[in-house]
């Protein structure tokens, strides 16, 4: 097609669009609007799986040595421990490290530290802290781990002091935030399906207005033999236009709203801050939000053009 | 080059528009159709340009049946054929080089095409001087010429102008009726609908006289009879 025929359908649409001012502005309000809560639902998206992911991360299983545990006999139950088809990570803190992460942990608390250096040897024993695969086997780890020391506790004292585990009521939490997360996605999903609806309700009737306004033209055209497409295409490139412009504005609002938010929000959300999220993958927003944008106003446009300008 | 072949036109109230009616035209004929509000002239326009099709029959522009023509080829058949309206059917929003321009657009022209035809076609319509006028500082004479230098810049093989002198004062009638024997004597087919007797008669050209949807009459030299 013709470089020239393009800037035509360009600067029809353009005319259009700027005719109808007011009516394209109720396009646009609503379109924004919709595309304010895909913004909010991409980000709402992004802090909930950060905020679960961080709580995966928290869960492990820590085993406690006794004191008087030997370095081989901990190597063995390490050796034996990676062995497991279900554990991804060990790692070895041996009790000089945790006293010092103690002493760190309870420097500004002088009755304790007193405390320990009263006792003149070091009271904490060697751990152990393993990383599961998946965050349902951290059961199976720590039933191994019992057996073993009950097996050591029939013939010499068992080596192993303590087993703290991430339990079923840990998990159950876990689950119930994740099917909150998943209840909030599928409720932002029908919030924007119905929003949809309704900007391409809105849009298509803007668009309806603006053919009628231009049936002058649009007779004219047809009369000297214009073609269907370049009659057609100027209203194509209205609706365009309304996505563009809406994604435009919906992404200028997120700006200062995710700068406010950003560091008010940080702390509880998962340790991400919306701001920078924002402007580290703006491309995807941009993307996202003009894209839904351009595609609904498309959508509409094509739907409008089909039912009322008939060639 | 136009051929009308036992066509038909009923609507679905049953009203009949069109009946049997056939006749042929030739390059460079000048034809008027004349005959009562309801005698069919505007129909048969609507079908040569492919607006409405027959019921029965067929109509041919240089031997293709239009109403066999797809859709994406309809365009093509309008860009042979200029057209010329009693309402002018001019933008009221655009200049009268900006309605012809318009048109050129629309077909597709290249830009230095526009630029040197426009000021060419609105010389020939004696408007050169009033190319910045909107139509509303128009006089009812000067819009229909406007109309006139659109239907013919993008040089059809036919010009259609239907009841063209019906919202015009005798002088103006005249003035738009030379124009229209100008046009035609440079080539151009003319078909021309009317209810003027004064008009038919000062043109001593074919005249094709229709009645409640036939034709009654198809003089070679014609006047107006009814």
């Amino acid at each position: 097609m013709d470089w020239i025929v393009i800037k035509r359908i360009f600067r029809a649409g353009f005319l259009d669009f700027w005719r109808n001012g007011f009516v394209s502005l109720a396009s646009i309000l609503v379109m924004t609007v919709t595309l304010f809560v895909v913004g909010v639902t991409i980000f709402a998206g992004v802090i909930l799986d950060s905020t679960l992911s961080d709580l995966r991360d928290k869960a492990d299983v820590n085993v406690y040595f006794t004191t008087t545990a030997s370095q081989g006999q901990i190597s063995q139950l390490q050796t034996q421990v990676q062995a497991l088809p279900q554990v991804a990570a060990v790692q070895f803190i041996s009790s000089s490290d945790e006293l010092a992460t103690f002493r760190a942990k309870h420097q500004n608390d002088q009755l304790t530290l007193q405390a320990l250096d009263e006792l003149g040897t070091n009271p904490l024993g060697a751990v152990l802290n393993i990383k599961a695969k998946d965050i349902s086997q951290y059961g199976a780890i720590a039933q191994f781990l019992e057996q073993q020391q009950a097996l050591s506790a029939n013939g010499a004292p068992s080596v192993i002091d303590k087993v703290n585990y991430f339990d079923a009521e840990h998990q159950q939490a876990l689950t119930k935030l994740e099917d909150i997360t998943n209840s909030a996605q599928r409720l932002g999903l029908i919030i924007i399906a119905i929003l949809i609806f309704t900007t391409i309700a809105i849009s298509f009737n803007t668009l309806r207005l603006a053919i009628y306004t231009s049936r002058d033209e649009i007779q004219i055209m047809r009369l000297v033999g214009a073609g269907a497409f370049y009659i057609r295409a100027p209203f194509m490139v209205e609706g365009v236009f309304y996505g563009l412009v809406a994604g435009l504005t919906t992404l200028l609002l997120f700006y200062p709203l995710t700068w406010w938010m950003g560091n008010a929000t940080q702390d509880f959300l998962g340790g991400i801050n919306v701001f920078s999220y924002y402007l580290s993958h703006f491309g995807l927003f941009f993307l996202a939000i003009v894209g839904t944008g351009v595609v609904l106003g498309g959508v509409a446009s094509f739907l409008a053009v089909r039912r009322y300008l008939k060639i | 080059m136009i051929y009308f072949d036992r066509v038909s036109k009923v609507y679905a109230d049953s009203s009949v528009a069109l009946e049997d009616v056939s006749f042929s035209v030739e390059p460079g004929e000048f034809i008027s159709f004349v005959g009562h509000s309801g005698a069919g002239k505007t129909t048969l326009v609507k079908m040569l340009l492919a607006e409405e099709r027959p019921t029965s029959g067929a109509v041919f522009f240089e031997s293709v049946n239009v109403h066999d023509l797809p859709l994406h080829r309809i365009n093509h058949l309008r860009r042979k054929i200029g057209t010329v309206f009693q309402d002018f059917r001019l933008l009221p929003q655009k200049t009268a080089y900006e309605n012809i321009a318009f048109a050129m657009e629309a077909s597709g022209r290249p830009e230095e095409e526009i630029r040197s035809d426009v000021p060419h076609v609105l010389e020939l319509v004696d408007l050169g001087e009033k190319m910045n006028h909107f139509p509303g500082q128009l006089s009812g004479g000067e819009q229909q010429r406007v109309a006139i230098a659109r239907a013919i810049v993008n040089q059809p093989d036919v010009i259609i102008a239907d009841e063209p002198t019906g919202n015009l004062d005798p002088v103006n009638t005249f003035e738009i009726v030379q124009i229209l024997k100008k046009i035609n004597d440079l080539g151009t087919t003319i078909l021309l609908t009317t209810h003027n007797k004064g008009v038919i008669d000062a043109l001593k050209k074919r005249v094709i006289t229709m009645d409640r949807g036939h034709v009654i009459r198809d003089d070679r030299e014609g006047r107006y009879i009814l």
